[in-house]
């Protein structure tokens, strides 16, 4: 796999959560948001945190596609998975929360998950018969590019 | 009773969603093609018009979008410390039956094992 894929599957690993935690940071600032006072979702968005959570969920999606244009799904989703386990240490080094021994189960889970899928190929190789010539190029260097 | 077979309801409802969105965001992408080779022949706005206008990609953010709203429904009268590992691992294990099933990828041994300790690790963290 190349250093940028490499690098977008990282993206989609830090993005997720990190935007979310941000989001989620933004929001409590915010103070709760009811049906009656709907005006206050858009003064929400002059917040620093929300949109710095919105701009980094923008570039987790954007990047979680491209990943599923060149790798297969059984492989983006547990590949991207070790985004749990950041949250979980952020919680723990940075918010000082206590995890508990069924957490530091789950992070060891995920950690041997993750190792196991990382050596392995990015995606299925197949040899199909292309009906449509518009995506022909594509289809057959994304069919042979086992990377 | 019923708040357990609503509960449940949920769950299922929430993976059900994810899992056909992650499926049909897989076909979309696979439709359009490998985006780093795209983008060097067509550029980076041709490659974003060819995926926005791709309709499978469309039922793709339809269906998470149905998850997402399933699961903010689901969060706010459910029992959250059931509701969000639950389907965050049912998840995990569905796409993986249904990328062999749909998409037709090879999921071997490495794959299985290491979607079931990354599903149960997820449930267990958010547990």
């Amino acid at each position: 796999m190349s250093f940028r894929r490499q690098l977008a599957l990282l993206g989609v690993t830090v993005f997720a959560p990190a935007g979310e935690a941000m989001l989620s940071h933004g929001m409590k600032q915010q103070g709760g948001v009811s049906l009656a006072h709907l005006f206050s979702l858009i003064t929400a968005f002059l917040n620093p945190w929300i949109v710095a959570g919105v701009i980094l969920l923008i570039a987790f999606f954007a990047l979680y596609t491209a990943s599923l244009s060149w790798a297969d799904l059984s492989y983006v989703l547990p590949a991207t998975s070790l985004g749990y386990v950041m949250l979980a240490l952020v919680a723990k080094f940075a918010l000082h929360e206590q995890i508990t021994p069924m957490r530091w189960l789950g992070i060891a889970l995920i950690s041997g998950g993750v190792g196991f899928i990382a050596g392995g190929p990015t995606k299925t190789v197949r040899h199909e018969v292309v009906r449509d010539p518009q995506t022909a190029p594509q289809s057959a260097a994304a069919g042979g590019g086992k990377s | 009773m019923t708040a357990i077979l609503h509960t449940w309801g949920a769950i299922l409802l929430i993976a059900l969603s994810s899992v056909i969105g992650d499926v049909l965001m897989a076909r979309a992408m696979r439709q359009v093609g490998d985006v780093g080779h795209l983008r060097r022949s067509i550029g980076i706005v041709g490659v974003i018009w060819r995926t926005l206008s791709n309709p499978t990609f469309v039922l793709a953010v339809c269906a998470m979008a149905v998850a997402f709203f399933s699961l903010l429904f689901g969060l706010s009268w459910g029992d959250v410390s059931l509701i969000g590992p639950a389907a965050a691992s049912l998840t995990f294990i569905g796409n993986a039956f249904a990328a062999k099933i749909f998409l037709h990828e090879r999921v071997d041994r490495r794959r299985w094992i290491a979607t079931v300790l990354v599903g149960a690790g997820v449930a267990l963290i958010r547990g």
